[in-house]
């Protein structure tokens, strides 16, 4: 609480510390320094009891410029084609968490319906096959590796359609 | 040549007043002042450093003012250390200003909106007093665009305006600027925040041919008209730096750098195609081989929305690069690592990616400057870990003069080798993110490594400390930190004697910022005899009450002492108790005593 007395202030914070290594960190953190003047810092009995004892992040720590922590906004363009479509489109892997929000906001974007996919057969049923090409250069099968890594590893994406598509299929 | 006619001249002038005043028996012979002040004029208008001219100031009082005649570059690093009143008294041909204003504490919301540091009683000084003015550089100031209207209007030859981490003001402000100023050369904005007002300030560069060599607007956060950016380059043939901002696509920045391939350095805006609906199979121009046509490209930045895929094609200009600005891209190893490898000749250096500091090790042997800031700026998030980073870096790139590295968690291993291997660092500034983070290995705290830096780096003249950290360390920096100008302490130290190390030990200490550490009035006074050479001690979240802060006030009158919080809103019943607390200290010389500006919630002691 930023309003103890002096004495009191900042004990847990100032505690000297010798445990094992991320130990330190273990602790309820309530207290914020925040100077806003049209803040209150103090927090209501009501209020202790029922947060729970997570942290709170102190005001300006760690010390990054606030600018600069806007933009850090993660993106992550990659572009997208399908084949006979005359456009391509341009996405933000970071704004879906999972293939399934992936996958919606293309059939969306494409006027397409993709098929149930299975880790043996592919997508079956539709004739559309959502493919990407890694880091490596090679082209994979949307949805083969867990999310996080296809993120980290898609460099563009090709929705295949028709002769291409089935080939693939049959070859995986 | 001017020189051989300056001291041909004064040759002139010392022969001549010999000639005219020879010696008389009775009355002394006439003071030469006037062939002093002449001699001396000529002489000192090669002093440039400001230290040599504060020097030389202090001779004599005729020495003071030819000092004052020819300083034309003044350097305030505290806005409210002198009013603009003395500034115009004292120097009378300014031509270049630098004003700084809110500590750096401020840029972390330590420091409540509207505390001052206003440009505006400056501009208006200087507008009577300097009409030649060329040039006035401002950081963390609060401009408004009234102010830079008045600039715009008030120097007719006004030529460079820089504002670093300023406020204040928006596109209509930069509007005037661009459109009266016809003079201009340069004008930076740089991490400074720009309002939208919705003014094309682009366009209001005049027509015809312009003098600008330095355009930099990369924190303008609204859409700008390319195609009258487009227009201006062309007719801006002395254009060497442009910054553009995340709104310039990489096509746009392909046509802007085919048309100025004379550029130096290129803020390359948002990296990343704009063709949410491009033709498929269209052909896409050919950004290697505008990369290639910058031949004197050396510094990079930008990159605000990397696509990766087309980043391979800065490759032509990585091996002439010595800055490159990667912090604002979201990079991964994979792709910054094969880049670097060709940057070779690289002096600066800032990223996030710090799994790619085993490459730059490698390749950059001439890295003067490094800042690896974090990917994720948050205490818990897990990161690699750094400490084989920090230590490869300090194998690697042993000229390194200045570093800053955030990581969440370090070993005293790694940062002794850094003090071991890097002797000729000045800067160092290590933020371990995680607070009271011991050694994550040993589990010991950090004083050794923060230790052998200070013992270790005999240039070292700026120190930042973080992780766990007891007395031990500050004693540390004490006996050894004779050289360190600027000190930033953040939840370290046991008590008092932590501040005492500090302020009896550090003799050069000029700017001294602290926060959430357990100082308190002991300390503060401790440091009563340096408070005055001092230009500012910031501390926050610390130990002090209104009576410590109060004796300062009282026995130095050359120092402001500034006491503020969030309690102003004085409707709280437990306010007596915490009345002689003081959350915020801010205390800095000043020859003109208080300022007469502070809002409400601050209180001068």
């Amino acid at each position: 609480m930023a309003y103890e007395k002096v004495n009191e202030l900042n004990l847990k914070d100032t505690e000297l510390r010798l445990g094992l290594p991320g130990t330190g960190q273990v602790k309820e953190e309530k207290e914020v320094s925040c100077v806003r003047s049209n803040k209150r810092q103090h927090q209501s009995d009501n209020e202790e009891e029922s947060t729970p004892p997570t942290k709170t992040q102190i005001v300006g720590w760690p010390p990054v410029r606030s600018y600069r922590k806007n933009n850090n906004s993660v993106v992550s363009y990659v572009k997208v084609s399908m084949d006979g479509a005359p456009y391509l489109r341009k996405i933000d892997l970071k704004t879906y968490k999972n293939y399934s929000e992936l996958l919606k906001e293309l059939e969306n974007m494409f006027k397409f319906t993709i098929g149930e996919y299975s880790e043996r057969e592919g997508y079956r049923g539709s004739g559309v096959v959502p493919t990407y090409e890694d880091k490596d250069g090679d082209w994979m099968l949307v949805g083969d590796v867990p999310w996080d890594m296809f993120t980290s590893s898609c460099k563009r994406l090709r929705i295949m359609k028709g002769s291409d598509a089935l080939a693939l299929d049959s070859a995986l | 040549m001017a020189e051989e006619e300056d001291l041909s001249e004064m040759a002139n002038d010392v022969e001549r007043h010999l000639k005219l005043d020879p010696p008389k028996p009775s009355p002394p012979p006439p003071c030469p002042s006037h062939v002093l002040e002449n001699v001396l004029e000529n002489v000192l208008k090669f002093l440039t450093s400001r230290r040599d001219r504060n020097a030389v100031s202090l001779v004599s009082r005729s020495w003071h003012h030819v000092e004052a005649q020819t300083r034309f570059e003044v350097f305030i690093g505290n806005c409210y250390s002198l009013s603009p009143a003395r500034l115009t008294r004292r120097f009378t041909r300014v031509r270049s200003l630098f004003l700084k204003g809110k500590p750096r504490f401020a840029d972390f919301n330590l420091m409540p909106p509207d505390w001052g540091a206003q440009f505006a009683p400056w501009v208006a000084a200087t507008a009577r007093a300097y009409p030649w003015l060329e040039k006035v550089s401002l950081k963390r100031m609060f401009v408004s665009d009234d102010d830079l209207a008045l600039l715009a209007v008030s120097f007719p030859g006004f030529k460079e305006l820089v504002l670093l981490c300023c406020e204040g003001f928006g596109t209509s402000g930069v509007a005037v600027v661009a459109n009266k100023c016809r003079q201009l050369k340069v004008l930076d904005l740089i991490e400074s925040e720009v309002t939208d007002d919705e003014v094309d300030w682009i366009s209001c560069f005049p027509e015809g041919e312009t003098h600008l060599e330095s355009l930099s607007f990369d924190c303008v956060e609204s859409p700008i008209n390319f195609k009258a950016l487009e227009g201006l380059v062309v007719r801006s043939p002395c254009l060497k730096k442009l910054r553009t901002n995340r709104f310039v696509s990489l096509e746009e920045l392909h046509t802007l750098m085919v048309r100025a391939p004379q550029l130096t350095s290129l803020g390359t805006g948002s990296f990343s195609s704009s063709t949410h609906d491009g033709a498929q199979g269209e052909q896409e121009p050919d950004y290697a081989s505008a990369f290639r046509a910058c031949r004197s490209l050396v510094c990079l930045s930008g990159f605000r929305e990397l696509t990766a895929e087309y980043l391979p094609a800065i490759s032509p200009v990585c091996a002439n690069l010595t800055s490159l600005n990667f912090s604002y891209a979201n990079i991964s190893p994979d792709v910054f690592k094969p880049i670097i490898r060709n940057c070779h000749n690289i002096r600066a250096l800032d990223s996030i990616c710090d799994e790619g500091l085993q490459a730059v090790a490698e390749t950059c042997k001439e890295l003067r400057e490094l800042r690896i800031f974090p990917f994720d700026p948050s205490e818990d998030s897990e990161g690699p870990v750094s400490g084989l980073g920090l230590q490869a870096i300090s194998e690697g790139c042993k000229k390194l003069e200045s570093i800053l590295y955030f990581c969440q968690r370090m070993t005293n291993v790694a940062v002794t080798a850094m003090s071991e291997n890097c002797p000729q660092l000045t800067v160092f500034r290590l933020c371990i993110m995680g607070r009271h983070r011991p050694d994550h290995v040993t589990g010991k705290p950090m004083d050794d490594g923060f230790g052998a830096i200070v013992k270790n780096c005999k240039k070292l003249t700026r120190l930042a400390v973080s992780g766990l950290l007891t007395d031990q360390a500050f004693s540390l920096i004490g006996e050894y930190g004779k050289l360190i100008r600027t000190l930033s302490v953040a939840f370290a130290g046991d008590s008092d004697m932590g501040l005492r190390y500090i302020l009896e030990g550090c003799p050069k200490l000029e700017k001294l910022e602290i926060r959430d550490s357990p100082f308190g009035d002991v300390g503060l006074r401790s440091g009563m005899h340096r408070y005055n050479d001092m230009r500012f001690v910031w501390m926050s979240s610390c130990r002090l009450s209104r009576g410590a802060c109060r004796d300062i006030a009282h026995t130095l009158p050359s120092v402001v002492v500034e006491a503020f919080g969030s309690d102003d809103d004085d409707d709280d019943d437990d306010e007596d108790d915490n009345a002689d607390y003081v959350e915020t200290l801010y205390m800095y010389r000043s020859l003109d005593g208080p300022r007469k500006d502070a809002p409400k919630f601050v209180t001068i002691l």
